[in-house]
């Protein structure tokens, strides 16, 4: 016979209840990046607005960064490590195919009753993550999850290549995500476009360079003008879609944070969406270059600590990037 | 050529890159001409094809390299 199961469930919603970062010690110019490429200060300002990046030291890892937002994280939302049902680690530079960066991650921060898994989604992973995060929570599969947003992009990029090496970096942010009595992440709206794989890749696989050799380790190579089409135009269809589902108007929005993926899309989004001038708007790839699954945590945090957007404020997130992959939703700032 | 064209697209590429519309004429030169880079061709791009409802991929777009290739190619393919 079928045996009846317990129904059970969680709580009736979640909200983000705190936001920490990690941005590595060492700042590096366009002048230090342009000693290895055929580039320009004002070129790269130009094409992307980045002025500076932060650079991991050698021996600091993927975990290492994420376990440092994490507990800042924890630290602000007021609960302890064994109370965290499940780690979520959005990240594709975690140098491992086994174990998850996540597992090491939970085990650091002292979260023993917590699953723990990464999520391979690039650029979108932070959001994919937090839309993960809220549905644990409200089908009850934990009370706690930490998601964070962690890249070493200096381990897998070309330092050589002109068309990526001055956009991307490394850095972490992780956000608590716990339950709430009001909604406080809207629905999520999500999908992945697997016929563009190739306009964000890896140049080999990791078998090819062991069977095949050649001179390059395998590093990330992107079609710049193919993504950029199609992170405006969908970009703005799938955060007009974030807004519409949570029944929330560009104008309501105390913040916009998208990916931070280069200045020149977040204007072209700007423009698309129609967002009003009053809307702050993430701008912290200037200093922090294009740190992938962390840019929205990252920037996230900045505009709260620099108080240039309120907490409990309303703000609108979009990940984009590899697969290519996307989220977006409106969320309730811690 | 079609002036109307020509019109339109010098519209779109004044609120694209601040280009004076004035100096937006067929024998311009994107690049050389009016110093719109890779980026700023694509939104151009796009843009047109919302305009007219045509396509114009990304293999084909290296090919306009004038204001009047865009306005040929985009008069091809509404025509």
């Amino acid at each position: 016979m079928t045996a009846r199961i317990r129904p059970h469930s969680g709580a009736p919603y979640a909200r983000i209840m705190s936001v920490g970062s990690y941005r590595p010690e060492r700042v590096v110019t366009n002048a230090e990046v342009c000693e290895r490429i055929d580039s320009t200060d004002e070129w790269i300002r130009e094409r992307s607005g980045i002025v500076e990046r932060r650079y991991a030291a050698p021996d600091e890892t993927v975990v290492d960064l994420s376990v440092a937002a994490a507990e800042k994280a924890l630290a602000g939302a007021g609960i302890t490590a064994d109370q965290v049902g499940f780690v979520l680690v959005a990240t594709v530079t975690h140098p491992y195919q086994t174990p998850s960066a996540a597992s090491e991650v939970a085990y650091r921060l002292g979260a023993v009753n917590a699953a723990a898994t990464d999520i391979s989604s690039a650029c979108a992973g932070f959001c994919y993550g937090l839309a993960m995060a809220q549905d644990l929570v409200r089908g009850g599969s934990a009370d706690y999850v930490i998601v964070v947003g962690v890249e070493k992009l200096t381990d897998w990029i070309d330092l050589d290549d002109r068309a990526t090496a001055f956009i991307f970096a490394d850095g972490a942010g992780a956000v608590v995500v716990g339950p709430s009595d009001e909604p406080a992440i809207g629905p999520v709206v999500w999908g992945s476009d697997g016929s563009q794989h190739d306009a964000i890749c890896m140049t080999q696989s990791l078998i090819d360079y062991r069977d095949n050799g050649g001179p390059r380790f395998p590093t990330l190579s992107m079609q710049g003008q193919q993504v950029f089409r199609w992170a405006v135009s969908n970009g703005s269809l799938t955060a007009q879609q974030a807004l519409d589902r949570a029944g929330v108007t560009a104008d309501d929005l105390d913040a916009f944070i998208p990916h931070q993926a280069n200045m020149r899309i977040t204007d072209a989004m700007i423009r698309a969406l129609k967002l009003p001038e009053h809307v702050p708007v993430a701008r912290d790839i200037e200093t922090t270059g294009n740190t992938s699954a962390a840019s929205i945590p990252i920037a996230m945090d900045r505009m709260l600590s620099t108080g240039e957007v309120p907490h409990g404020g309303t703000a609108l997130l979009i990940g984009f990037g590899a697969g290519l992959a996307y989220a977006a939703q409106v969320v309730t700032l811690p | 050529m079609s002036q109307e064209i020509l019109d339109g697209l010098a519209v779109i590429v004044n609120e694209v890159a601040g280009v004076p519309v004035a100096d937006i004429q067929p024998d311009k030169s994107f690049i050389d001409d009016l110093d719109i880079d890779s980026l700023s061709m694509v939104e151009v791009v796009m843009a047109a094809e919302d305009k007219w409802g045509v396509k114009i991929p990304d293999s084909e777009v290296k090919n306009l390299r004038t204001v009047g290739d865009a306005v040929a190619y985009i008069e091809k393919s509404t025509a």
